[in-house]
């Protein structure tokens, strides 16, 4: 009852060009089904993401530990939230970052969880920079 | 208790197979010549009722099932498809999915039977137990079930539930996978849900059997809570019990009919009128309304592990309710305290089913925490204290001494007390509802001919919406359940066929490929369906500013709004279900500009009164005099906004009028049933009682 061969095979890793991406939006993508924010974070957020103290976050991780060094403004995070699975909307909640219509989840602007049912961070998905401006997930 | 069978066949072939298979003398001894206690009253009748409606469901879910697609991409169509075009289809589709909620409400009352009377007590424990277990899987069969049409509120139903299970430490994600097949709810997840949903039932079917059969050894507990000693106590099954279930069932038909005919929608969530979308999750996610108690102790505990935890809690601790409460005495009717806490404890989990359905933020989580509190406390501290400290009344000596004694007065104080708590928690329920804040604007109630129970369409009403359709909306909006031949179907628009052809040979309909294989253009025909005005969602979207234009067909299924409390409980008397309509008619009618003060619109929308968020990327689609009618009706927007409502109320259910129709004839049918169930029964139990 695992995934089949071809659903494995059409979970491969693709590319994403960020070129179109300006500062302050966003773009969803679907990889293996699944919803993945790329954010072109704005100072203001960064700098945000990087001011809270990290010991006070329910799932302490620093902003440096949640995106690629050399590429702070990206945030890349898949996009479901930790509670039960619903997407969170972008540029919504109390902490400029994510927040979860379902059951109220609300994410900073490093995809951190900072109030609600939710007991973890937006996970990050596995991906690298192949060049400044294109990204390859998986 | 049933024993060997006095069962004697004369025919000679049954004699035969009787010798070889006793089955006869097995249908007799459980279902003839069982004695069943004859103080039974009418809850003990849902045990029949359940065994009819697994029946039903069963019956009619085979027959659906030759019409279903389980693939993702077709799925939500094969079921309007099986609604709309198939003989009888959309009766069996009511009848399956109000039948799910009716099967719950028996199931129900059921378990608050065995709760109040005590039937899981010594030496009913496995009974109950196995109850349990079918509970469980019925459970499991309807969330699959619900999957199945593939609607928004599927598809994220699912994506919750399955959720749950990632609580669980080191393997949750691993079984998650195995739940989906992928990495995500999709098409291998609802092959396998259909699957699945196919095979429960029989399971249930199976477990059904012990557990009747688990009841015939341990024989039916009763009212007096006391065990048949003598002959005097009981009554053979038939014809006693079974004219008696037969009345009861008839009674339930009558309620189940009055969903199947002409409330089909009311328990069910529009947003399943929309096809699932996992780009979007719906606000407000609900699950069917017989899993909110459990679903509002999920959502009360904070903690992600600890809520799901406490949900399967909730259920399983039913199965230790045989040891929880040592109380000698097995019927509430002789325990003062814990008859009261009985009825508390029932409004404990209709509000948690309330709450269940209101937003988790604020005074709900709150109320959420106290009842799950309750509910626990109820089974965990409360049933074994009051054992200890409760003084039970005395019990009559036997069944027949319970029968006479009943002859005399009637136990007036359990109904009242229901009452009084019922309205309590009606109150109670009234005023959580009353602490919400008023915001959006509720769309006012149009008058509807199609409204009712033999409500029509007004026929020039729906050729007017058809007219401003073509020629306003179907710029942007797709109409594409709906195919030309459907404009001369009986209780329709009222075209001839010839007409609806013409109609059809306007459109210009993409067909091929041809022998050189080409795609080509031709003329339509009535078989056709209404083409969509852009190849696909992404191409809608970006014409649109962004906000792909909704397809039309479903549209007044698919929107509603809250009624809230109590009206929703009126309206279940009244038939009001013109939410859909209201709607429509009042979103083409609500846009105003310049907006009112103090309100700023994002570039790029427009205000609409009674939009969501009131930001509508659609702008202000019908002016006065935009389109003209032949038969002098008023070219004003109210008027097309009527027309377009009644019409698109068309497009989401054609059959509307031969639901109301037929519901008619079933209704007369089942009250003239029940009337005579009502005195043949009376006439069977003249000397019994």
């Amino acid at each position: 009852m695992n995934p089949d061969a071809s659903t494995i095979a059409a979970g491969a890793p693709i590319e994403v060009d960020l070129t179109p991406i300006a500062e302050g939006q966003d773009i969803k993508v679907f990889w293996r089904g699944k919803p993945i924010y790329i954010m072109n974070r704005t100072k203001k957020q960064i700098e945000e993401a990087r001011s809270v103290p990290v010991a006070s976050l329910p799932d302490p991780q620093t902003d440096q530990a949640r995106v690629k060094a050399g590429h702070d403004q990206w945030l890349v995070v898949i996009g479901i939230c930790t509670h039960l699975g619903c997407i969170p909307i972008a540029h919504e909640g109390n902490y400029d970052g994510f927040f979860c219509p379902c059951h109220g989840s609300q994410y900073d602007s490093s995809g951190r969880i900072r109030q609600g049912p939710a007991p973890l961070n937006l996970a990050v998905p596995p991906y690298q920079f192949v060049s400044d401006s294109k990204i390859q997930i998986g | 208790m049933s024993g060997p069978s006095d069962y004697q066949p004369t025919n000679p072939t049954l004699k035969w197979i009787e010798r070889r298979l006793p089955i006869m003398g097995l249908v007799h001894s459980s279902f003839v010549a069982y004695p069943t206690p004859r103080n039974l009253n009418y809850w003990w009748t849902f045990g029949a009722i359940l065994s009819l409606m697994l029946g039903l469901q069963i019956l009619t879910g085979v027959i659906l099932a030759m019409h279903y697609t389980p693939n993702a991409d077709l799925a939500f169509r094969s079921v309007e498809g099986l609604v709309r075009d198939v003989n009888y289809g959309w009766l069996l589709r009511n009848m399956h999915a109000s039948g799910a909620s009716m099967f719950f409400l028996a199931v129900y009352i059921h378990m608050f039977r065995g709760l109040y009377y005590g039937s899981y007590k010594e030496p009913r424990e496995i009974l109950w137990i196995l109850g349990v277990i079918i509970y469980l899987l019925m459970m499991a069969t309807g969330f699959m079930g619900y999957v199945l049409p593939w609607g928004q509120m599927s598809f994220w139903g699912a994506t919750v539930i399955t959720n749950l299970f990632s609580a669980i430490p080191y393997f949750g994600e691993s079984i998650v996978t195995l739940l989906w097949g992928g990495y995500s709810v999709g098409n291998p997840t609802l092959n396998r849900f259909f699957s699945l949903h196919y095979l429960l039932p029989f399971v249930i079917a199976g477990v059904v059997v012990l557990h009747v059969w688990a009841l015939h050894v341990a024989g039916q507990n009763n009212p007096a809570g006391v065990e048949a000693k003598t002959e005097k106590d009981t009554v053979p099954f038939t014809p006693y019990a079974t004219i008696k279930d037969a009345f009861g069932i008839s009674c339930f038909l009558i309620f189940f009919a009055w969903f199947i005919f002409y409330m089909p929608n009311y328990l069910g969530d529009a947003d399943n009128y929309i096809p699932a979308n996992p780009g979007v999750t719906p606000t407000h996610i609900v699950p069917e309304w017989y899993y909110l108690p459990f679903y509002a102790i999920l959502r009360s505990i904070p903690n992600k592990l600890a809520g799901v935890i406490a949900m399967f809690s909730a259920i399983l601790v039913l199965a230790f309710l045989p040891w929880l409460d040592t109380a000698r005495t097995r019927s509430s009717k002789y325990r003062p305290l814990a008859k009261q806490f009985f009825w508390i404890f029932v409004v404990i989990c209709v509000l948690l089913g309330y709450l269940g359905a209101q937003p988790p933020e604020g005074i709900y989580v709150i109320a959420g925490r106290v009842l799950t509190f309750c509910y626990f406390a109820y089974f965990l501290i409360l049933l074994p204290l009051l054992s200890r400290i409760e003084k039970p009344r005395p019990l009559p000596n036997s069944i027949a001494d319970d029968v006479l004694a009943k002859a005399g007065g009637k136990a007036v104080p359990m109904v009242s007390t229901a009452i009084v708590l019922a309205l309590a928690g009606a109150l109670l329920a009234g005023g959580v509802q009353g602490a919400r804040a008023e915001e959006s604007n509720v769309p006012p109630s149009q008058k509807w001919s199609f409204a009712g129970p033999v409500g029509k369409f007004d026929r020039g009403s729906l050729q007017r919406g058809l007219k401003v359709y073509k020629e306003v909306c179907s710029a942007c909006h797709a109409l594409s359940y709906i195919a030309f031949r459907n404009l001369a179907d009986p209780g329709g628009p009222g075209y001839s066929e010839a007409q609806a052809a013409a109609f059809a040979a306007d459109y210009k309909i993409k067909d091929g490929p041809n022998d050189q294989g080409e795609m080509f253009e031709r003329p339509g025909r009535p078989a056709d369906y209404f083409p969509s005005p852009f190849p696909n969602e992404q191409a809608a979207r970006a014409a649109n500013g962004g906000a792909a234009p909704p397809d039309l067909s479903l549209i007044t299924k698919a929107r509603s709004y809250e009624r809230g409390f109590p009206q929703f409980i009126f309206d279940f008397f009244t038939q009001f279900q013109e939410q859909g309509p209201n709607y429509v008619d009042a979103i083409l009618q609500g846009f105003e500009d310049p907006p009112p003060a103090g309100v700023t619109i994002p570039d790029g929308s427009y205000y609409n009164k009674y939009f969501p968020g009131h930001a509508i990327k659609m702008p202000k689609p019908l002016s006065d005099g935009q389109v003209t009618f032949d038969d002098g009706s008023p070219a004003t927007v109210a008027q097309y906004a009527k027309d377009v409502a009644t019409f698109l109320t068309w497009t989401a259910e054609p059959h509307m009028e031969a639901r109301k129709r037929l519901g008619l004839q079933v209704f007369v049918f089942l009250i003239l049933f029940a009337g005579l169930m009502y005195f043949t029964k009376k006439k069977v139990w003249a000397d019994a009682h």
